[in-house]
């Protein structure tokens, strides 16, 4: 229906609206939310001040959390790396200034689920003292290496999506880089710390751009603004004069024109497959504000310890600050002439895609591009969703192309295999369908849900993959390891069965060892008559040692006890005095043999009093045990 | 006539040579269902013998506590059977946990090393022995033959990496009745 008003409307207007500059593209669906923007750009960007505390999470980037490389109560200078990339996909972090580290610990972080995570705390000693810093001369080094030191410049993409850099500009060898565009959209309504920098330092941005454009090789450069921003517009353009090949490209206002590909589509007119990134067709996007930061760390060696923050929302003198990372939001808040009195909550990054923080006690972070103070003025409470109507206009909506209506119902559902067909993992929660919904259903609320089930889903799965995998390996294993001792039995065997031909060398021990197993041979008869005769004549000595080594004449009682149990009983009753006698035998022969050869045993000579009475009772208990014995000897 | 039976006779048995199927498919799919916990809750020794019964038709499908309802739902709906909610018998479903050796009292006896499925359990005899968190399964098996019971089981934590968005809920909210709604 809406399709038909719009076509319609056109025609009655005889052709379709003018776009603002005639070479640009649009794309499809988009929403026009109120800016808000000029509240936070009446004042231009203050420094904050060195807060009394710093917190540093960990994890303020996409991907792995980096390895802290500090200690507690070391002191450290600004920009000294603090914790060191894991891997690739990670990014460094750096101290914000000066001072000790006085914790490592959980800390509550600035994220959606409001749950603690590792952080570091720095507490500044107001000096504000830089570790030495080496600027690199990037005209004249190899741009692997360049690229190397990024990875350990800490910066991210400062436009929201905490991208690292470094990953962004290595050369993958797949595709050449020819068009760089310079995302300076900032379509979000109320955040205005692009369009900020933009108007007061376009020199360092262009500066910036040129390195960017040397590492990735890119031949054009396009900087994309909205037409809401007609300050930074000139600005930018009078210093990309500066620059060879580079253009600004106004685009017309329209949410979410800051999507990168969104962005490509309505400068270059190219519109990615869903399945290939911007690289694979020679596009390559950054924010504004990462090229500054790359100029920075280049020019001047700083690594990424700070960034702008919108302030805006319900205070008292919204502005842009540029604050240290870690700042605790509440130096912000009174920076910003504090929170109005109707304030309940605070949001980090726009109202379309940002998230409400759990609590006030939340530092900034790489990732914060904007605080709004919200109030039920500003941002009412959601009606109760009505059911859909199935009138489609979140399809008309969806930058995406994307049928929202269809992910929501089979979100709904739980018919996650449904909604990944229908490609749940394009839509980049830009919430354009939930701000055009008649019925007010927090749409992109269930598409997070379903892409977060679906991602647990699989990690689920591939841990049940390597379980399986390894529970076979390890079946696998028991079943070969018992194969080689089987083996390893008939190969005894063989040789038992040879040795049997000469009865009196087969080692009455070893054979009994092997007629337990079952590598029966039928010739292996006698060796098996030899082994259990071998074998009663060992147990018969363990019980013979067990008699000679038990406490006085209990334990010699008892094994007298047992042994009569069997039916052989007078045999073995003859047999068993025999050992014991021939042990006593060999027990005094070795005694008079440790007398001879010079009394008592080794490592006794300096022995403590503690330990010398140890021995003592020992030799009581000895002699004891002796006596009962003869006196058993002289009894039977 | 003859001559066409015998041609599509030659050329069914040659592809049944060709395209044979290694294994029981069935089995296979069934496996891939179950959570591979190697638990043996289910009364079989672990996940592919008791996918294997199931094939068969001598295990039901709702032994199986690590899979839950939805693994019982899959299930049936996979052997195009009733579901069944779980059988109590073989247990409760659980949190998801891992094993976790007290280093202090672990006295390297190797006895867990041998009880675990998946060999998720490092160390020697004498030597302190540690679980590889990563991959345990949460099987419990480990639990029953350690002689001095330093192992425990620690349900998963929630942390930012794990954590899900949850399902979208109205709040409802308590409207204080109003005169006019108490006179109704």
């Amino acid at each position: 229906m809406n399709s038909i008003i719009q076509f319609a409307s056109k025609l009655i207007r005889g052709q379709a609206p003018a776009p603002a500059a005639a070479d640009v593209y649009k794309f499809h669906g988009g929403v026009h939310p109120d800016g808000h923007k000029l509240e936070s750009t009446a004042h231009p960007i203050a420094k904050l001040a060195i807060p009394e505390r710093l917190v540093l999470p960990l994890r303020q980037h996409v991907g792995y959390i980096p390895k802290i490389k500090v200690n507690v109560g070391d002191r450290v200078l600004k920009g000294q790396m603090l914790a060191e990339a894991e891997g690739t996909f990670s990014a460094a972090i750096h101290a914000p200034t000066s001072g000790t580290i006085t914790a490592i610990s959980e800390e509550v972080i600035p994220h959606p689920s409001g749950l603690p995570d590792m952080c570091i705390t720095l507490a500044p000693d107001g000096k504000d003292e830089w570790c030495p810093l080496k600027p690199a001369d990037w005209r004249n080094t190899d741009k692997k290496e360049l690229v190397a030191s990024l990875r350990a410049s800490g910066i991210v993409g400062l436009g929201g999506a905490t991208f690292p850099t470094h990953i962004k500009v290595r050369a993958d060898g797949r595709s050449q880089v020819h068009t760089l565009v310079i995302n300076a959209a900032e379509c979000e309504p109320y955040i205005t710390c692009d369009d900020m920098l933009m108007r007061e330092r376009a020199d360092e941005i262009v500066k910036g751009m040129e390195i960017v454009k040397f590492l990735l090789g890119a031949e054009h450069c396009i900087v994309g603004i909205e037409d809401n921003k007609p300050e930074a517009t000139v600005s930018m353009a009078e210093a990309c004069k500066a620059l060879a090949n580079t253009s600004v490209k106004v685009v017309p206002t329209l949410y979410p024109s800051g999507d990168a590909r969104r962005l490509i589509h309505l400068v270059l007119g190219i519109e990615i497959p869903h399945d290939k990134r911007s690289t694979d067709v020679g596009v390559q996007v950054f924010n504004v504000a990462t090229v500054l930061a790359i100029y920075r760390y280049f020019a001047f060696g700083e690594p990424a310890v700070n960034r702008i923050v919108t302030m805006t929302g319900s205070v008292n003198k919204p502005q842009n600050f540029e604050a240290l990372f870690g700042t605790p939001l509440q130096s912000l808040i009174d920076a910003a002439g504090g929170a109005k009195a109707d304030t309940t909550h605070f949001i980090m990054g726009g109202p379309m895609m940002g998230f409400d923080l759990p609590t006030i006690e939340v530092p900034i972070t790489k990732a914060a591009n904007c605080i709004i103070a919200a109030t039920p003025d500003l941002f009412a409470p959601p009606p109760p969703a009505m059911p859909c109507i199935r009138c489609a206009r979140c399809a008309d909506a969806c930058p995406v192309n994307l049928q929202p209506q269809e992910l929501y119902w089979f979100s709904k559902s739980d018919n996650f295999e449904k909604a990944r067909d229908y490609k749940l993992f394009d839509c980049i929660e830009c919430g354009c369908c939930s701000y055009v919904c008649p019925s007010d259903i927090p749409l992109v609320q269930y598409y997070r849900y379903a892409k977060s089930e679906i991602i647990a889903a699989d990690k689920a799965r591939e841990a049940a993959d390597l379980a399986r995998e390894r529970n076979e390996f390890r079946l696998a294993r028991i079943e070969r390891e018992k194969l080689e001792r089987a083996q390893k039995h008939a190969e005894r065997a063989a040789a038992g069965k040879a040795e049997s031909a000469k009865p009196e060398s087969a080692a009455p021990e070893e054979i009994a060892a092997e007629t337990a197993k079952p590598a029966a041979v039928p010739a292996a008869d006698d060796a098996k008559k030899a082994a259990i005769a071998a074998a009663v004549e060992r147990a018969k000595a363990l019980k013979a040692a067990a008699a000679q080594a038990g406490d006085a004449g209990n334990a010699a009682k008892e094994t007298a006890a047992e042994s009569k149990k069997p039916a052989d009983d007078e045999q073995a009753k003859i047999d068993k005095q025999a050992l014991i006698a021939a042990a006593i035998e060999r027990a005094k022969a070795q005694k008079l043999a440790a007398a001879q050869a010079g009394a008592a045993p080794k490592n006794v000579d300096n022995v403590s009093p503690a330990v010398q009475a140890e021995i003592n009772e020992i030799e009581t208990i000895r002699e004891k045990a002796k006596q009962s014995v003869d006196t058993k000897d002289a009894e039977n | 006539m003859l001559g066409l039976a015998l041609l599509l006779g030659v050329v069914l048995g040659i592809s049944a040579l060709v395209f044979k199927v290694e294994g029981d498919p069935l089995v296979a799919r069934i496996d891939a269902i179950l959570p591979q916990t190697q638990c043996g809750q289910c009364g079989y020794p672990g996940c592919k013998p008791y996918a294997t019964a199931i094939a068969k038709g001598e295990a039901d499908i709702n032994q199986c506590p690590p899979g839950g309802d939805a693994g019982a739902r899959a299930l049936a709906e996979l052997m195009g059977v009733e579901y069944k909610p779980l059988n109590a018998e073989h247990g409760t479903p659980k949190p998801k946990s891992v094993a976790f050796i007290d280093e202090n009292t672990c006295i390297g006896c190797t006895l867990c090393i041998q009880a675990c499925p998946v060999d998720a359990i490092l160390g020697a005899a004498k030597h302190m022995h540690t679980i590889i968190a990563s991959e345990c399964t949460g099987c419990e098996l480990c639990l029953a033959p350690c002689p001095v019971d330093c192992i425990t089981m620690q349900p998963i934590a929630e942390t930012p990496d794990n954590w899900k968005w949850k399902y979208p809920v109205i709040p409802i909210v308590a409207v204080p009745a109003h005169g006019s709604n108490a006179s109704l």
